[in-house]
């Protein structure tokens, strides 16, 4: 189980954007997250990937407390997550080739030796050919990028994915490519997904459940945020 | 500007507009190939494709607003005869951007200056164009705020302290300031939710029954749908379908295979992608460039398709679906 109990998280602790938020996710399981721009589900999502430590409220991953955040989370937890997130010129290093981007999980792991199989193994699921894997990020497209950063998220074998806003940048095609290879990958693992966006009719489609945010917010939520970020 | 185009003089004709990027080893790159296209007052276009296809060069191609390794041939006609394509950066810069067409961008965040806030930038615009000075000035930026709904109470904000909807909006304000009859709106909906796109889409459809020309360049497909009087589909930095949106998006539907597969690929529809990805702008196939992730391809797609002013594939699909037989 990936289970967030009244979580309260932001940037500036007199004024939290995520409060007493609560959601469950059992493995296999794919939920989707709705809620408008700026009302704080992608810090949630950062939650729930340990990459953002909450003010209060517990993570508990496969029945272990989350007690450190980012480079503080156990190996073993912090590999059990795959993260993908909205703009993918943002998340990937723009000195790297697609093929040493997907393999670096691989390499900060300590796992060298698997870069050539599971390189080989994943890019032709993700619709990604030889000659686009030795470009680097300025020489591709958002959506040829950004199945590369899906790549990468699985290139560890998950036992968790969390898509924020995936396929926000992306043309119906691609959208419909990339969710193809997360279901892929979900019926062949068995891996939970949680999925944050504000496309209901996507995430309805895409996942089992969808939750709206004001469902699993507690009382004193802000109904509306000012926030810039999407 | 003329104050009663009507409907026999677009707003903007484009014939046969090309642009090609001249690359390092003497490679060319034709990002756009051969567009026609007219848009008349009143009329919203809709031009729709995958990321890379060559839409948002064609924009900078109108407003000149291309690198230096691009060359361009063809024309883009203004309603009294000026070309686009040939005027220099000084008329381009002191007549045509922001007075005859206006400038919707990509990402509002990063159009508007950071260090500025919404009124100065409004008040600036206001000067350049329209020769206003205090004490006009300050009513005047409140009007142009307001007729992109943006809201009063927000002008003396920074731009990073805005929403998405209200950055949208206040680059949408500066883009009626100049009175431009032609509206140029590059997706201009990217990252917004679906309620912050229905009313970015419904302010500009607004502003288009207002009389103004709107070329709007987008991926969203439901943006699309809601705003645009005629869709066009480009592939491979051409356009491959030019039609009605009523008949587009409901029946009988696309009758290109690309712009098929597209609809198809919404997860309202059947939410399958098209097999495969677009082809490299640099090393276009000889033939019909979609042939290779087409279901329909054979022989006659080696040879690339004209376009014959709605169509550009060999097949010639009719509306209800069935190809017609050649003897």
């Amino acid at each position: 189980m990936l289970e967030l109990t009244r979580i309260t998280a932001g940037y500036d602790r007199r004024d939290p954007v995520v409060r007493e938020v609560s959601l469950s996710l059992a493995p296999g399981e794919s939920l989707g997250l709705l809620g408008p721009s700026g009302c704080g589900k992608s810090t949630l999502a950062r939650v729930a990937a340990l990459l953002h430590r909450p003010y209060a409220g517990t993570v508990v991953l496969d029945g272990e407390p989350v007690r450190g955040w980012r480079h503080r989370a156990p190996r073993a937890q912090r590999t059990a997550v795959g993260v993908v997130f909205q703009q993918p010129r943002l998340s990937a290093d723009p000195r790297l080739t697609l093929r040493e981007l997907i393999a670096q999980p691989l390499r900060a792991t300590g796992r060298r030796s698997e870069v050539a199989d599971r390189v080989a193994g994943l890019a032709p699921a993700v619709g990604l050919t030889p000659e686009l894997l030795g470009r680097r990020p300025h020489e591709v497209s958002d959506g040829q990028l950004q199945r590369a950063c899906l790549a990468r998220a699985l290139v560890l074998r998950p036992r968790w994915l969390i898509c924020d806003e995936m396929t926000a940048m992306l043309d119906a095609s691609t959208t419909a490519a990339l969710v193809a290879v997360v279901e892929s990958y979900r019926r062949e693992s068995g891996a939970g997904l949680l999925a944050v966006g504000h496309d209901r009719v996507l995430l309805e489609r895409w996942c089992d459940r969808t939750v709206g945010w004001q469902e699993c917010s507690g009382p004193g939520a802000p109904q509306e945020s000012m926030s810039p970020t999407g | 500007m003329k104050n009663d185009p009507g409907p026999t003089a677009p707003v903007l004709s484009v014939r046969g507009l090309s642009v090609r990027f001249r690359m390092r080893g003497g490679r060319h790159i034709a990002a756009v190939a051969d567009a026609h296209f007219d848009l008349a007052a009143g009329e919203c276009l809709a031009l729709v494709g995958e990321s890379g296809c060559g839409k948002s060069v064609l924009a900078s191609a109108l407003l000149g607003l291309l690198p230096g390794n691009a060359r361009t041939s063809g024309s883009a006609l203004l309603d009294d005869g000026t070309d686009l394509l040939g005027l220099g950066e000084r008329s381009l810069a002191r007549t045509v951007r922001g007075r005859r067409i206006g400038l919707v961008p990509q990402s509002p965040a990063a159009h508007l200056t950071p260090v500025r806030t919404v009124r100065a930038q409004l008040e600036e615009t206001l000067r350049e164009l329209t020769g206003a000075r205090r004490p006009a000035l300050r009513p005047a930026a409140e009007q142009a705020a307001a007729r992109a709904s943006f809201p009063a109470g927000h002008l003396d904000r920074y731009p990073h302290e805005l929403s998405g909807g209200l950055a949208q909006r206040a680059a949408t304000a500066l883009a009626l300031i100049g009175d431009a009859p032609l509206l140029l709106a590059d997706e201009p909906t990217t990252g917004l939710d679906r309620e912050l796109v229905e009313r970015t889409v419904d302010e500009l459809r607004r502003h288009a029954d207002g009389g103004r020309a709107l070329l709007i360049i987008t991926h969203d497909l439901a943006a699309a749908e809601r705003i645009a009087d005629r869709v066009a589909v480009m592939y491979a930095g051409r356009i491959v379908e030019l039609a009605d949106a009523e008949r587009f998006f409901g029946e009988p539907g696309p009758r290109h295979p690309y712009a098929r597969g597209l609809l198809d690929a919404l997860p309202e529809r059947a939410f399958v992608p098209i097999p495969g990805m677009p082809p490299e702008l640099g090393a276009l196939p000889e033939g019909c460039a979609f042939a290779a992730r087409c279901g329909r391809a054979d022989d006659r797609c080696s040879v690339p398709p004209p376009f014959d002013g709605a169509l550009a594939c060999h097949h010639g699909v009719r509306a209800d679906g069935e190809e017609p037989v050649h003897a």
